[in-house]
């Protein structure tokens, strides 16, 4: 963490991580990964494909159900039970509420292709918030002109570029307002020439000060970008620290490898 | 043919003609159709979501249904579920104490045929229902939908356009198989028809002018999918 505590009270806790294990069948992806990202934090995740990057994101949601270890989420924690020897969340209606605080920008966009641009924008927060029709509206247009999609929002998804679904996407997850953001590999999917478009919402969101956690290939994104940078290898946090120590003053020698091949 | 047009008037909805009686047929077809077609539509639905989300003896049971309906003649489902059904439950009224009753001929078509048609529904929709991305339903549920509104706001219209085509050929054939149940003494179109064809002998005609509404059903049934489709398929590009 950086030190900046002694000089500032310490902003509140946004997400907290500790000692998540998951393993499907035999295969143990995650071994033993925590996190602590406060209020404006922007957290990037690397690693090579496999190393448990996208899983661990998805276990912050619960989309995967961790086999063992805590989430806690705006200070509330995340209730398991077993049931026929599974960890599963104890109360689906907790677990519906902590998602809907979370902002997920998937890989593949993931847009509902039977609404317009707009309707998907105000669906989570006329039918899951309960926010009133006027006020989603509002949103929308903020966010979507944010993103500047604005003059597209009456277009169905399958109509847009990737790069357009996907500051879409952006758009439906900030509509939420949500507490953290989840960016899992957002540019992996899109044409090289479009990966510049999602890059520049996502940095302006970024330098706002928006909490982000962010699964990545953009190694120059996330160094620059990111309040922290943890590097994942085989499961395991190998190493983690501000993007000044990964990228340049890496302690393990695999992270060293790691960032040297990707410059 | 000079047979034919001197039997018009037969056809005519003044007295002694059997315009009326064609009519009725026609309506107690489309009632029986209309109601073992909705119902057909909810065994399908909760039918598909017990084969892909139910426990594996749901999921057994529902097999042995799709399986045992699908593989029967339709004409001997409903002699055995009209005579076997009824029997049974009355057998069970008895055994209870009450008094046998007479199940009206549209309640137990409706029933017989919906009971058939729900087998091929669970199938149609389940096939739908596997097409439409996990990605959609997944952002769904990742931002905070319950099980019930992930079904309702995505997947149900996300699968519709890919479920309609085969639903359409559905409902087609639940027009045409409520004909057989001309077989336990229902007066839908086709019995209407043969009793008329029988009394007047003019069997051609009535048969032509029976076979003249069930296609103006199919034609009108074509537009009303077609404009569903249309709409089902707001979201996607039109392949050229």
């Amino acid at each position: 963490m950086p030190d900046n505590t002694s000089l500032h009270r310490s902003p509140a806790q946004a997400l907290v991580v500790t000692d998540l294990h998951k393993t499907f069948d035999k295969d143990e992806v995650l071994r033993g990964v925590s996190l602590e990202a406060h209020q404006g934090d922007v957290l990037s995740i690397i690693g090579a494909s496999g190393s448990g990057k996208s899983t661990f994101l998805r276990c912050i949601n619960l989309l995967e159900q961790p086999s063992s270890g805590e989430i806690s989420i705006g200070g509330e924690a995340v209730r398991f039970t077993t049931k026929k020897g599974q960890r599963v969340p104890a109360d689906m209606k907790q677990v519906q509420r902590l998602r809907s605080r979370l902002g997920m920008v998937f890989q593949s966009f993931n847009l509902w292709s039977h609404m317009t641009v707009i309707q998907n924008v105000v669906e989570v927060p006329i039918h899951v918030l309960g926010v009133s029709k006027a006020e989603a509206a509002q949103r929308a247009e903020r966010y979507l002109k944010r993103v500047g999609l604005w003059d597209k929002r009456e277009q169905y998804p399958a109509f847009l570029s990737g790069g357009q679904q996907q500051r879409a996407a952006i758009a439906r997850a900030l509509a939420i307002e949500p507490r953290v953001m989840l960016f899992d590999e957002p540019t992996s999917a899109l044409d090289p020439e479009l990966v510049g478009e999602v890059l520049k919402v996502i940095r302006d969101l970024a330098n706002e000060g928006r909490t982000m956690i962010l699964v990545t290939h953009e190694m120059k994104f996330a160094r620059d970008v990111s309040s922290q940078v943890i590097f994942l290898h085989q499961g395991r946090v190998e190493e983690c620290g501000t993007p000044q120590q990964v990228f340049y003053e890496p302690v393990s020698d695999r992270c060293r490898a790691f960032v040297s091949s990707i410059h | 043919m000079s047979d034919l047009f001197a039997n018009l008037p037969l056809l005519s909805f003044s007295d002694g003609g059997w315009g009326w009686n064609l009519l009725r047929g026609l309506l107690s077809t489309l009632q029986i159709a209309l109601g073992a077609y909705a119902l057909g539509l909810c065994i399908g639905l909760f039918g598909a979501l017990g084969k892909i989300n139910g426990s594996s003896l749901t999921r057994w049971l529902l097999e042995i249904y799709t399986t045992l309906i699908r593989a029967v003649p339709e004409l001997v489902l409903i002699l055995l579920l009209y005579y076997a059904g009824t029997g049974l439950i009355n057998q069970v009224l008895d055994m209870m104490g009450y008094r046998p009753i007479d199940i009206s001929g549209l309640v137990a078509g409706i029933a017989v045929l919906g009971v058939v048609q729900g087998a091929y529904a669970t199938e149609v929709i389940r096939g739908a229902m596997l097409a439409v991305p996990l990605g959609q339903v997944e952002a769904a549920a990742a931002f905070g939908m319950s099980r019930w509104q992930v079904l309702r706001r995505i997947t149900l219209p996300a699968m519709l356009p890919l479920a309609l085509p085969g639903l359409s050929n559905l409902w087609l054939i639940v027009v045409k198989d409520t004909a057989l149940l001309s077989v336990v003494g229902f007066s839908e179109l086709a019995m209407v028809t043969l009793q008329a064809g029988g009394q007047s002998r003019a069997y051609l005609m009535f048969f032509l002018a029976a076979g003249a509404l069930y296609l103006c059903v199919a034609l009108v049934s074509n537009q009303v999918f077609r404009l569903l489709e249309k709409r089902a398929r707001r979201g996607q590009p039109e392949l050229v």
